[in-house]
């Protein structure tokens, strides 16, 4: 290993890390021979921190309300500082991407984002699809200070390796000035039910060629009697058809199901680089020359108003 | 309330896209304002008219020898535009262009950015919050909906669960995504109207960033660029009242049922 320390930025989700976060900790321990994480709110993460392979744990001090990025990247920049680490990678998130944003900015060090893979070649190189992911493009940093990496989701398995907890060390809090003014003053959850969409095994899709937003109910209908989760392209998305949370895409969510069933989507390259993964793809789109079909297992050309309902009559009749 | 919007002009994502020698995205043919810019454009225009005064100015970085998407955006009713070209800037990285707007954006001076959460062609998406840095100003990410009053914006902000209502003192920069508001079309009035609207064009000397920024080259690189390994096609079939019957044969052998 070249690569003396990574850090990465570890996000809370509810009381435990991101999943996101845990991949990258996973692959930070193959890459560096010294592991640590950055993460803050009110939850306490060593030992999960510690079992996925980081020694030390940074906690920024309370954010409250704030919005994280500004305090984090404060604190972030205070640390590297002083601690000068190889690389930081950050999780392609919400907040992941502000911190990234204002981290590059106060080291002023630019940043590597939308990073699928990372490699030890006498330092750190990574891995961007381009043009849908037709194309792998390699890149690495040149000159002092730490490289900045906003990886995707999915981009490396989470695995535990039994380490001790972490030890945490408080770091400072940033001087972040009226650049920290944004404060959340609610939260809204938007009810779900199945399986979440990152996590579940099978993910049954929605798109345009639905041709109205009250088909989406036959995908939702597919996913819950297959025990799977619903996801939707951009274009219905925008549409506003269904909540962001269910988008799967470049700008969405990245799922690798071990089925994944495409209604009416077209497959434009923004839809295929967050489900090329899956191990199975089944499309279901009545023009034969839709780009989804060249990544399909299975493709029906048809159109969707009649496969769909057929199709839960059949999955009803088995589970009855 | 004078709103920026940050724009860019992108090679038409519907025509093959190439990288060049260099492997910078090849940006030698037409040129069209980013569609994801539109939302922004439309964003800003109802934030002024809602306010009762003010005016929307596009600030843009690159080159300047088609600026029909920057026309585009006045066409939609912005006021001016400021547009930074310079052949020093040409390869230059998120944090580098970051520079450059928020050099753009003192001179204007606004109320508001905005911006979109990323453009069509890069998908960096660090831009506007490294503009925010930059200035020192709060930046609020991933607007669904935007209001502007009394010295404050108000935001409902997409999460991983749903959204966040998120509130910060202007100014302040504030990404939208797509469907935050339905962009309008430009009229034929707008269109002429657009082509006598001030466009500012200005060089990296005269924002006195001179020997601040130039290419990404001497901080990162592209090693290579390699054709992934392409996914094959499956079996394809034309629906004949039995598609759901092989769809449900198909997840019986991956053994889904």
């Amino acid at each position: 290993m070249t690569l003396g320390t990574i850090w990465v930025v570890a996000e809370p989700a509810g009381t435990a890390l991101s999943t996101t976060s845990l991949e990258l900790l996973s692959a930070a321990r193959g890459l560096a021979s010294s592991v640590a994480a950055v993460t803050w709110g009110a939850g306490d993460h060593a030992a999960q921190a510690g079992d996925y392979g980081a020694t030390t744990l940074y906690q920024v001090p309370d954010v409250g309300d704030a919005l994280p990025g500004a305090p984090v990247a404060a604190a972030l920049a205070a640390l590297a500082g002083a601690e000068a680490p190889d690389a930081i990678l950050i999780p392609a998130s919400y907040d992941g991407r502000d911190i990234a944003g204002r981290l590059s900015a106060r080291l002023d060090r630019p940043v590597l984002t939308n990073v699928t893979g990372l490699a030890d070649d006498g330092g750190l190189v990574s891995e961007h699809p381009a043009f849908g992911g037709t194309q792998l493009v390699h890149a690495r940093f040149r000159g002092s200070g730490p490289g900045l990496f906003v990886v995707r989701a999915k981009s490396f398995a989470a695995e535990a390796a039994g380490g001790a907890p972490a030890t945490v060390v408080a770091a400072p809090a940033g001087d972040v000035g009226a650049a920290g003014a944004a404060r959340i003053v609610a939260r809204h959850e938007e009810v779900r039910e199945g399986p979440q969409l990152e996590d579940a095994a099978v993910v049954v899709a929605g798109g345009r060629g639905l041709g109205e937003a009250a088909h989406y109910a036959w995908v939702e209908e597919i996913a819950r009697l297959l025990h799977g989760a619903a996801g939707a392209s951009r274009a219905i998305v925008d549409a506003g058809w269904v909540p962001y949370a269910r988008q799967v895409g470049q700008t969405g969510k990245t799922v690798k199901p071990t089925v994944y069933v495409a209604c009416g989507i077209s497959g434009a390259t923004q839809h295929l680089v967050g489900m090329k993964g899956s191990k199975a793809i089944v499309a279901v789109n009545k023009d034969p020359d839709a780009p989804i079909f060249q990544v399909a297992d299975l493709g029906i050309v048809g159109e969707v108003q009649k496969v769909l309902p057929a199709l839960i009559d059949l999955l009803k009749a088995r589970s009855s | 309330m004078n709103v920026v919007v940050c724009v860019k002009q992108i090679p038409d994502p519907t025509a093959p896209q190439s990288l060049d020698a260099n492997h910078n995205l090849d940006r030698t043919g037409k040129l069209i304002l980013d569609e994801a810019d539109t939302y922004g454009v439309e964003m800003a225009l109802q934030l002024v008219d809602k306010a009762g005064g003010g005016e929307v100015t596009v600030v843009s970085m690159g080159s300047a020898a088609d600026l029909a998407g920057i026309r585009n955006a006045l066409a939609m009713g912005a006021a001016k535009a400021i547009v930074v070209s310079d052949e020093s800037l040409r390869g230059t990285d998120a944090l580098g262009t970051a520079k450059v707007l928020a050099a753009a954006v003192r001179r204007a001076a606004p109320d508001l950015v905005l911006a979109a959460t990323e453009s069509s062609d890069g998908y960096t998406g660090t831009l506007p919050v490294q503009l925010a840095e930059l200035l020192g100003w709060p930046s609020i990410t991933f607007a669904k909906a935007v209001t502007a009053e009394g010295g404050q914006v108000s935001v409902a902000r997409q999460t991983e669960a749903g959204y966040d209502e998120v509130v910060a003192p202007l100014p302040a920069v504030v990404t939208v995504t797509a469907g935050v508001v339905e962009p309008r079309y430009a009229s034929f009035k707008g269109i002429m109207a657009a082509k006598s609207k001030p466009v500012e064009q200005l060089s990296v000397a005269d924002l006195g960033l001179a020997g601040e920024v130039g290419p990404a080259g001497a901080r990162q690189e592209i090693v290579d660029v390699v054709a992934a390994e392409a996914r094959a096609a499956g079996e394809k079939h034309v629906d004949e009242g039995d598609g759901a019957q092989r769809i449900v044969a198909f997840l019986e052998s991956i053994k889904v049922l």
